[in-house]
C-alpha cells in the first residue's frame, strides 16, 4: 500500500504541466544562482561566513532573545513569545480584535504559513488580504505555496490570466507579464488603502538594535509594515543574529542564492513604530517570536544545523526529487530539502518520517546551502532515528527561548523507532553480509539460480525489488561472482 | 599512504553490488591496474561496505557488516574501490559509523588508505592509455558520489579523454542525480524512475551509443530503464570500458 507521500508525490508526478513550469522555473534560478557567483573562492569564503554569523547566533541563542527583546522595547516594539502556532495565532487574533481589525494585509511570510495564521483568522471573522503577487495568486486559486520563495512556481502565465479573469470580470486581461502585474497592482493598492493592521515575516532580527530586517522584491512588504497603523511581524526564534554587520554577508547570500539578485529591490529595516515627530509610519508594532519546536531541535548539538537556515531556497531550486513533485507533493508548508529535514523534526517522525526518505542523498542541496547545512546528513540521522530511536549523545539543555517551559532531557525528533518488517530486513541482510562464510554461501546460490533478479530469491528480494522493475529491465545477475574470478586469474587474498 | 605515491601493491574492494551483476568489471579494475606492475591483492572475506543499511538509518546492523571490511582490508596498502559511492562510504562515512566505537581508530585508518578507482589511475598512476577500439561517441554519467562526495568524476573525464577514438559527450542536466540512490530506488519507486527516465532520455539525446559510469548502480538503474523505453545506447562501467579499449 502507498502511503500518504508516495501517493500525493505520484500525483504531482502525473501532472505534466506543472512539472513542466516547475522544471523552467528551477532551471532558471539554478542559471541565475550561478551567474549570480562567478568567483567560487569567494563564494566559498562567504558560505563560511554566513555559516560562522548563523552558528555564532544559535550557540547564543538564549542570550540574544533576551537582547532582542530589550532592544525591540527599547525601540518602542511590543515583543510576545509564542511556544507553538496556537498561541502565536491567539496572540495575533488578540491584536487584531483590540485593534478593531476586520481585515489584515500581509506581506509574505512562511511562518504565518507554518502556524496556519489565514485559516484560523477567518474562522474568528477576519479577512487576511495577501499581498505578494504570488500569494495572491495563491488565496485566489485557493492553493498553499509550492515553493518558499516563488509560492506560486507550478502555475505558468496561461494560468494565471484565466485565474485572474474569472475574479476580475471587468478587467480582461492576456496572459501578457505586464497586463498581468498591472491589474494585480490595480487590485492590490485598493486593498492597501484602508487597511489599518498588516502583518509580515522578518528574515533577519538584530539583538544589537533590535531591527527587523525584510527583504522583498515587490514593495508591498514595505506598504505592509509602514501604511497601516499597526504592524505585526512574526518570525521563528531561530532568524535572530546578532549583530548588524552579519545583515551584509547574510543578505548577499540570501538574495544571490534564492534568484540570483544582488540585492532585492526592496531592503526594509524596521526599527520601531512612528516617532513622536515622524508623519508615517505604524503607531505600533508587534514582534512575535515563534518557538513551535524549534528549542528542541536547538538542543541536539547536530541537528541545530537546522536552524541555520535563511530560507532562500537554493536547496529546492537544485533538489532533483523537488523539481519533479514541486511543493505540493510534499504536501508540507516547507517543501525541498530544508523541508524534508525541518518537518520531520517540527512535526515528529511518524507524521512526517517518510519525508527523511524522500531524498536520493546526492547532496544538491548541501553542496549549495549558503550556511553549509549538511542536509544529507541531517537526513541520514532522521532515518536513523526513525529506524532505531534517539541516539543516546543527547544531553540536557536549557530552552532556548523564554517561550517554552522544557529544561529536561528532551528527545530532539518525536516519534522515532518503529520496529516492524524493515528492520526484520535490515537485521537479515546484516547476518548474511557480517559472514564472509554465509556471505559466499548466498553468492554461489544465487549464482546458481543465474536468472534474473526476480527468480526464486523472490521472498525476501521480490518485496524489496518489486518497485523497482516496474519501470526498468532488471540486471542479469552474474552465474559467477567476483571471488571466483579474481581467483582464478591469481589475484592473491594475501 | 599518501595517495600521491605510488604503492607497490594495492588492495581492491570490489563491492557486493558489482560482485552480485557485474563481476567482469571488478574484474577489469585488477587487470588495469596489475598492468600498470602493481600487485593487487583481492581479500577473498570482503563483502559488502554496509551502505543499504546505512542509509537506511539502520547504523547498527551496517556497523555489523563494516566490521567485517575493517577486519577483510586490514593492512596498509591503499585500498581501491571501482565505485564512488562505496568508496565514499569507506571514506567518509566510516568514521561517523564507528565514531566513539572501539572501531573508531580502525575506521579512521582505512578511511584514509581508500581511492577510487579512476583517480587511483589517473591521479596516483598518471597511466596512459592506448585506444585500440573502432570510434565510439560515449556519454559518461557523473554519479553524485563520484562529483561530489569523492569530487573524482574528472579523473573519469580525463581518462576517457586520453583514448584517441573516443568522442565523450555531456548530456543534459549531467550534474543532476539519476534517481537510483541505493534504497531511494525501491523506497520511492515513481520519483526514482522519473528522475531515471529523464536521465536515460538525456543521454540517449546525445546520440552516444555507450553510457560509462564510475558507478554500477547508477549503470544498473539507467540501462533497465533505457532498455524498457527502448532508447538505443548500450552501458557499461568505466573499468570495462577502459580495460576493453586497451586490448590489441
Ligand atoms: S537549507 Fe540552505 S539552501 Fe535550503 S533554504 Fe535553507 S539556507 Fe537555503
Amino acid at each position: 500500500m502507498a502511503s500518504a507521500f508516495r501517493t500525493r508525490a505520484g500525483l504531482a508526478l502525473s501532472r505534466e504541466r506543472v512539472r513542466g513550469n516547475i522544471r523552467r522555473a528551477m532551471d532558471g534560478l539554478v542559471a541565475k544562482r550561478r551567474a549570480a557567483f562567478p568567483d567560487d573562492a569567494e563564494l566559498a569564503q562567504l558560505r563560511d561566513q554566513g555559516q560562522a554569523i548563523r552558528d555564532h547566533a544559535l550557540a547564543n541563542l538564549p542570550a540574544l532573545l533576551e537582547q532582542l527583546e530589550q532592544r525591540c522595547r527599547v525601540n518602542g516594539m511590543q515583543v510576545h513569545w509564542a511556544a507553538d502556532a496556537a498561541q502565536a495565532n491567539a496572540i495575533i487574533l488578540d491584536l487584531l480584535r483590540g485593534h478593531g481589525a476586520k481585515a489584515v494585509i500581509k506581506g509574505k511570510s512562511m511562518v504565518s504559513e507554518e502556524i496556519g495564521v489565514n485559516a484560523y483568522l477567518e474562522r474568528h471573522g477576519i479577512e487576511p488580504i495577501e499581498t505578494d503577487l504570488g500569494e495572491l495568486i495563491l488565496q485566489l486559486g485557493n492553493e498553499h505555496p509550492s515553493h518558499i520563495i516563488t509560492p506560486a512556481v507550478h502555475k505558468d502565465r496561461a494560468e494565471i490570466a484565466a485565474l485572474f479573469n474569472r475574479h476580475f470580470p471587468d478587467e480582461p486581461c492576456s496572459d501578457d507579464i505586464d497586463q498581468l502585474t498591472a491589474l494585480a497592482r490595480r487590485v492590490m493598492r485598493a486593498r492597501f488603502q484602508g487597511a489599518t493592521v498588516g502583518m509580515s515575516g522578518v528574515n533577519f532580527a538584530v539583538a544589537e538594535t533590535g531591527t527587523l530586517c525584510l527583504v522583498e522584491n515587490e514593495g508591498n512588504g514595505r506598504l505592509s509594515t509602514t501604511a497601516p497603523d499597526m504592524h505585526i511581524a512574526v518570525t521563528g526564534i531561530e532568524k535572530v543574529v546578532a549583530r548588524l554587520d552579519a545583515l551584509a554577508p547574510l543578505l548577499t547570500l540570501l538574495t544571490r542564492s534564492a534568484t540570483g539578485q544582488p540585492v532585492t529591490t526592496y531592503v526594509n529595516m524596521i526599527s520601531g513604530p512612528r516617532k513622536p515627530d515622524e508623519r508615517d509610519g505604524p503607531r505600533e508594532v508587534h514582534l512575535v517570536l515563534l518557538d513551535n519546536g524549534r528549542s528542541r531541535i536547538h538542543a541536539d548539538p547536530e541537528l541545530r544545523a537546522t536552524l541555520r537556515c535563511i530560507r532562500c531556497g537554493a536547496c529546492m531550486n537544485h533538489c532533483p526529487v523537488y523539481t519533479r513533485i514541486g511543493g505540493h507533493g510534499y504536501g508540507t508548508v516547507y517543501p525541498g530539502p530544508i523541508g524534508a529535514i525541518l518537518e520531520p523534526q517540527l512535526q515528529g517522525l511518524q507524521v512526517q518520517g517518510e519525508l527523511a526518505q524522500a531524498s536520493s542523498l546526492c547532496g544538491a542541496c548541501a553542496e549549495v546551502c549558503p550556511v553549509r547545512i549538511p542536509i544529507p546528513q541531517l537526513l541520514n540521522r532522521l532515518r536513523h532515528e526513525h529506524a532505531e530511536g534517539p541516539t543516546a549523545s543527547q544531553s540536557p539543555s536549557q530552552s532556548a527561548s523564554p517561550a517554552s517551559s522544557q529544561s529536561v532531557p528532551i528527545q530532539a525528533v518525536p516519534g522515532g523507532h518503529r520496529p516492524g518488517l524493515q528492520g526484520r530486513v535490515w537485521r537479515a541482510w546484516a547476518l548474511l553480509h557480517a559472514s564472509p562464510a554465509r556471505y559466499r554461501w548466498m553468492r554461489r546460490t544465487i549464482g546458481g539460480m543465474g536468472g534474473l533478479l526476480d527468480g526464486p530469491f523472490g521472498g525476501l528480494l521480490g518485496g524489496l525489488f518489486g518497485p523497482w522493475t516496474r519501470s526498468r529491465t532488471p540486471p542479469r545477475l552474474a552465474r559467477r561472482g567476483l571471488q571466483d574470478l579474481a581467483r582464478q586469474e591469481g589475484f592473491a587474498d594475501d | 599512504m599518501s595517495a600521491r605515491n605510488r604503492p607497490d601493491a594495492v588492495m581492491v574492494f570490489g563491492t557486493c553490488l558489482i560482485d552480485l551483476v557485474d563481476p567482469e568489471a571488478g574484474l577489469a579494475a585488477m587487470r588495469l591496474i596489475r598492468r600498470e606492475g602493481i600487485r593487487v591483492r583481492f581479500p577473498q572475506a570482503q563483502t559488502c561496505c554496509g551502505q543499504p543499511a546505512y542509509n537506511s538509518g539502520y547504523r547498527a546492523d551496517a556497523r555489523r557488516v563494516a566490521r567485517q571490511q575493517l577486519a577483510a582490508l586490514a593492512g596498509d596498502e591503499p585500498v581501491v574501490v571501482p565505485s564512488a559511492s562505496c568508496a565514499g562510504m569507506l571514506r567518509h562515512h566510516y568514521p561517523r559509523l564507528f565514531a566513539g566505537t572501539a572501531d573508531q581508530a580502525l575506521a579512521e585508518a582505512l578511511a584514509e588508505r581508500v581511492v577510487e578507482l579512476c583517480d587511483f589511475l589517473h591521479r596516483v598512476l598518471a597511466v596512459r592509455l592506448v585506444d585500440q577500439g573502432p570510434p565510439v561517441t560515449v556519454a559518461l554519467h557523473q554519479s553524485c558520489s563520484a562529483r561530489r562526495e569523492m569530487a573524482v568524476a574528472p579523473a573519469a573525464a580525463a581518462l576517457l579523454r586520453g583514448l584517441s577514438q573516443v568522442t565523450l559527450v555531456e548530456p543534459d542536466h549531467a550534474h543532476e542525480c539519476c534517481g537510483f540512490g541505493g534504497t531511494f530506488a525501491v523506497k520511492e519507486p515513481e520519483i526514482s524512475a522519473a528522475m531515471a527516465l529523464d536521465k536515460a532520455q538525456a543521454v540517449a539525446a546525445t546520440g552516444a551509443e555507450l553510457l560509462v559510469s564510475q558507478d554500477c548502480g547508477c549503470l544498473v538503474n539507467l540501462a533497465g530503464t533505457a532498455q524498457k523505453a527502448g532508447l538505443g545506447f548500450q552501458a557499461q562501467h568505466i573499468a570495462d570500458f577502459l580495460w576493453q579499449r586497451t586490448q590489441p
